[in-house]
């Protein structure tokens, strides 16, 4: 179909190195921190290390993990995503099945409630004492309730669950199912797709919780992994704790090594879900952006 | 099915209450929902009130004093307060102008890519970043930019330039901020597009080859105009969040070296807000900050149905 002339190679080749620039320019960066956490602290001091270990070592990860600190806060992390994530699923499930049914009357109004907050969000102060009222202040529920539904995810689902057709959901009903029933054994099992995407972004948000931690929870004990990561990399001092001092070659960690360790060990479970994710999200993008 | 709703349209409220009797169950699960957008997000939005207040944690919204625009006239008075809009309007220009093009352009590169074993090898690695959080995208970035140990002032050693300490001069955070969000997202942007892409009627490019016109040809007189929709939707929600960058990627590069250039107002609010308590001030900001990227949505919209007619409502 195609003339393929000169110009048009040449236009090939030079696309194809500069897109091929721009994907390193993308993972440098993080083979770079890679790199760094894998070395000796006077390797990565003394600006050594570019995108190989020098110096190979894994003090670095030895320290984070006899950090009992960071434990804390990965243990954290890891249990608002799965309760979080089951939260929103449950929720965004529960109100977008009935919403998307012809037999609810009234399901205009309940989109143009939804819509509106799309629209017009409240500035932080009023969310904030809003959860100070409720007494949420320094409880992982700060961290779950308040997202539980969002508002797009919410159109996703409901589009969704409007391609299945009423006739399947009505015969159901002649068999004596009650509506939760079909929720539960018809239509979930039939929104497979939809709910592994949107689980997965909704997870995704829940272990990327910063802004949320930082206004609503002020126990260090308490800290999702994001928040401890962030106060380890404003604050140098990365305090080495005496009784982690049974292993003797503390001193071979840095702070900078110690820093880009925890970086990974934040990001690696993310890289993991990774093929998963794309598989889904081209989709889950695609449903949104038509029905919403 | 059909039948009955039709049927509805005529029923008179005591068979409408009859019919909504009959479904009670899907009422019954739609009620956590509705009470979770009243409560979440009404609630607070009517809480916004406090802007007019001085308001006071003791006596709560009905108890405290009105006192009307007070805190808006102290807000435009303040020194901080137009610095700080300032960077806020800086920062959301150099974004409109640098990054919101940049996944419009990696989309067309990536779009005429042939070999598409690579292309997806590409994809997969420009998405990616945009999964990471905040937190650890300024970890990244500090490491890399750190004056001893980072990789950027290693290259610029060979040059023989001397390491700058890229976050602590005040001169660079704002471009920190804005490739920092390109690194992360713009690979991520061009799904949206590569889909607009992939719509294209492949006709219209075979029209245009008997015509005899080049690719460059074609991607002016094809390609653009065909994604020009997709542009034009996605500038209008862009400039709606014009002085909404972003609280998270902000506050995570923020520190007292570079704050003189990088605060905006979504930090100031969270520090003077949250941090010292003047409650009734920072939701005025933040009334104001919602009232303006609802006025830019409007005039956008406006002008988009007019010039293009493309418009989100």
């Amino acid at each position: 179909m195609h003339r393929v002339t000169s110009g048009q190679k040449a236009f090939q080749l030079v696309n194809l190195s500069l897109l091929s620039l721009i994907a390193l320019g993308m993972l440098l960066p993080f083979i770079n921190v890679l790199a760094q956490s894998f070395s000796s602290s006077t390797a990565v001091t003394t600006g050594k290390v570019t995108f190989w270990p020098v110096e190979f070592t894994w003090i670095n990860y030895q320290y984070v993990f006899s950090d009992a600190s960071i434990w804390r806060s990965f243990a954290v992390t890891v249990y608002i995503t799965v309760l979080g994530t089951l939260i929103n699923l449950a929720a965004t499930a529960s109100m977008a099945y009935p919403v998307s049914r012809q037999e609810f009357a009234g399901r205009r109004y309940v989109v143009l409630l939804v819509l509106v907050t799309m629209v017009f969000s409240a500035p932080l102060i009023p969310n904030f004492i809003l959860i100070k009222e409720l007494g949420m202040m320094n409880s992982l529920w700060s961290l779950m309730i308040p997202g539980a539904i969002s508002a797009f995810n919410f159109f996703v689902m409901r589009s969704f669950f409007m391609q299945i057709p009423g006739e399947l959901i009505d015969s159901s009903r002649i068999d004596g199912c009650g509506e939760t029933r079909i929720l539960w054994n018809l239509v979930l099992p039939l929104s497979k797709p939809v709910m592994a995407s949107l689980g997965i972004f909704y997870a995704v948000g829940h272990w990327n919780t910063f802004q949320s931690a930082l206004y609503y929870i002020n126990k260090p004990n308490l800290w999702p992994l994001q928040v401890k990561l962030r106060q380890m990399i404003t604050t140098d001092d990365i305090s080495i704790d005496p009784s982690a001092s049974q292993f003797s070659d503390l001193a071979h960690s840095s702070p900078e090594g110690i820093k880009m360790a925890v970086i990974i060990i934040a990001t690696v479970p993310i890289i993991m879900i990774y093929p998963f994710l794309q598989r889904h999200f081209v989709k889950g993008l695609m449903i949104g952006s038509v029905k919403a | 099915m059909e039948a009955g709703r039709i049927r509805l349209v005529s029923r008179s409220r005591r068979q409408l209450a009859s019919y909504m009797w009959k479904y009670k169950a899907l009422y019954v699960m739609a009620l956590p929902g509705v009470l979770y957008f009243l409560l979440f997000k009404y609630v607070p939005l009517a809480g916004s009130l406090i802007a007019f207040q001085n308001y006071n944690i003791f006596n709560g919204i009905t108890g405290s004093e009105w006192v009307g625009l007070e805190h808006f006239r102290k807000m435009f008075e303040h020194y901080d307060f137009l610095r700080i809009l300032k960077n806020t309007l800086l920062i959301g220009l150099y974004d409109t102008i640098i990054a919101f093009p940049a996944p419009i352009v990696l989309a067309l590169l990536l779009n005429e890519l042939r070999l598409v074993f690579y292309k997806r090898v590409l994809q997969t690695i420009v998405y990616m970043p945009h999964f990471l959080s905040w937190v650890v995208v300024s970890g990244i970035a500090i490491g890399i930019l750190s004056p001893s140990a980072g990789a950027v002032n290693h290259f610029l050693g060979w040059l023989g330039i001397e390491p700058v300490y890229f976050l602590g001069e005040e001169s660079y955070i704002r471009s920190i901020l804005i490739s920092s969000g390109i690194w992360r997202d713009s690979g991520y942007g061009t799904i949206i597009y590569l889909a607009a892409l992939a719509g294209i009627n492949p006709d219209l490019y075979e029209a245009a080859e008997v015509d005899g016109a080049g690719r460059w040809r074609q991607t002016l007189a094809i390609t653009l105009p065909s994604l020009l929709p997709t542009i034009m939707i996605l500038f209008l929600l862009h400039i709606g969040k014009f002085l909404d960058f972003g609280f998270e990627r902000v506050i995570v590069f923020l520190n007292p070296l570079n704050t003189e250039n990088g605060e905006i107002l979504d930090t100031y609010i969270y520090k003077a807000g949250l941090l010292q308590q003047q409650y009734s001030y920072t939701t005025a900001m933040g009334l104001f900050k919602s009232v303006v990227g609802l006025v830019l949505v409007l005039i956008g919209n406006f002008f988009s149905r007019k010039t293009t007619g493309e418009s989100l409502y």
